[in-house]
Formats: structure tokens, C-alpha cells, sequence
């Protein structure tokens, strides 16, 4: 099962509806995933561990897992394309 | 867990601001004033907008969800600011890149989870451009009201409180 961490800066609002769009996402397609929601500053604790971040927030450092940019789940414009993104990821 | 609270008071049209900055101090102010929030609130909802950015362009207007820790939090609610003229934020995930942004909705909130489908029904309203046009040519702070608590769903709750 893939680890997708689900950040935003404080971990209380955008990530709450990004989140369970993903969890929604993961269902249509019958996967499993082991979503983590959390703040932007908590993700160095997953980096042996997860395996997609999907954030709201900026990052500027590098990670070892690809990163996708969730804002389209919040305005609409584009959301089709991040799903897919998403999708391949979770399917890899 | 605090009740959600919709009234006139936390509804401010036209602010006049010459920047983000002030934009939220004011909104701010007014929230503290009518004991929604902490002093704190304000220094801390303009921290976390220099770090995390809360800009959105939308198929509209630009607007924005500038909002803080629930540590800064009294009674939970969502203030809203038609701005007079568009104020520059910063997109959201991104570093300098900004949106001139007409519209703020000041999020008060507290635990995760607890509002996911209050904010889920004000993501809708961004996916739904024309709607925040019409809100922008609202003239009266009853009529933007009752136009987002049908929106939001806020009617079913007695007294525009949702527990």
C-alpha cells in the first residue's frame, strides 16, 4: 500500500478537503491507500516512509518521493489533470 | 468544541486596503473586537499568510482563505471581506507569484475534520465563478448573508449556529 502524505501549513483546513478528495479518488478506483494528513513542516518525519506528497503548501526542498501541487482541488481549474497525476502515482 | 457562528457583524464590504497585510489586520481587528478571536489571532493569521500563501485564482474573481491555529480561536466562524479595489496575495503553493484577489473569506477554525463539509461547500463556491461575481455586486451585508448561508447550507441551523 502506498503512503501519501497530505500537507498543508497548519494542517487544519485546505488539507481536511484535499484529503478526502483523495480518499474518494483512491475508492472509485479500488485502491488502498495510507493517507496522512498533516502539516507541510511535519513531512521530513515521513521521508523513509511515504511514498507521494500531495500539499497546498510551497516546498522548497527536495524529496525522495514526487511532489503534486493540490491547489486545483480548491478552485476546480485543473482538478481532472492533478487527479490523474495522482492516479498514476498511486497505481506505480 | 465551539458552535460555527454567521452574522452581519463578521461581514465587512468594500475594505479599503493597500495591501495583504492590512487587509487581515483589519479583518482581524473586527473579529477581536466582537470576541470571535484572540489578540493573537492577528500576528498569527499574518505570519502564516508570509509563509503560507492563501491566494486563489478561480474561474471568477481571485480570492483568498487566509486563516491561523485554533489555539487563536473563540467561536468558530468564516468572516467575509468584499474588497473596494483588488489586493495583491500570493497564489497558494506558490513562492512569489500573486492574484489580485477581490474577495476574502478569513477562516476561524479549530480541530481538523470537524468542518470538512463547510469547506468543501465554500470550495464549491470557487468552482462556481459566477457566484462570486453576483457576491462582489451585492450592496447590503443582510443580502451577502443570506446569500452564502444558502449557499453554505447555514439555514439549517438554528440561528445561523451549527454545533
Amino acid at each position: 500500500m502506498k503512503q501519501v502524505l497530505v500537507a498543508c501549513g497548519a494542517g487544519i483546513a485546505t488539507s481536511t478537503v484535499v484529503n478526502n478528495a483523495i480518499e474518494e479518488l483512491a475508492k472509485e478506483n479500488g485502491i488502498k491507500v495510507d493517507l496522512k494528513q498533516i502539516r507541510i513542516a511535519e513531512v521530513s518525519t515521513y521521508e523513509d516512509t511515504a511514498d507521494l506528497l500531495v500539499t497546498t503548501a510551497m516546498t522548497k526542498k527536495e524529496y525522495s518521493f514526487p511532489v503534486i501541487n493540490a491547489r486545483t482541488f480548491l478552485t476546480g481549474i485543473g482538478v481532472e489533470d492533478t487527479k490523474k497525476q495522482i492516479l498514476e502515482e498511486l497505481l506505480k | 468544541m465551539s458552535e460555527f457562528r454567521f452574522n452581519e457583524e463578521v461581514i465587512l464590504m468594500n475594505l479599503e486596503a493597500a495591501d495583504y497585510t492590512e487587509v487581515l489586520q483589519q479583518m482581524g481587528e473586527n473579529l477581536v473586537k466582537h470576541h470571535y478571536v484572540k489578540d493573537s489571532f492577528i500576528p498569527a493569521i499574518i505570519e502564516r499568510e508570509q509563509e503560507f500563501a492563501t491566494g486563489l485564482p478561480t474561474a471568477g474573481v481571485s480570492v483568498a482563505i487566509p486563516h491561523t491555529d485554533a489555539v487563536h480561536v473563540n467561536q468558530k466562524t468564516i468572516s467575509i471581506a468584499t474588497l473596494k479595489n483588488p489586493v495583491d496575495f500570493v497564489i497558494m503553493g506558490e513562492v512569489s507569484e500573486t492574484t489580485p484577489v477581490q474577495i476574502v473569506f478569513m477562516l476561524a477554525m479549530d480541530e481538523p475534520h470537524s468542518q470538512l463539509e463547510l469547506l468543501q461547500d465554500l470550495m464549491k463556491i470557487f468552482q462556481e465563478g459566477t457566484f462570486l461575481d453576483q457576491l462582489l455586486q451585492t450592496d447590503s451585508v443582510l443580502e451577502l448573508k443570506k446569500q452564502v448561508t444558502e449557499k453554505l447550507n447555514l439555514s439549517d441551523f438554528k440561528g445561523g449556529e451549527r454545533l
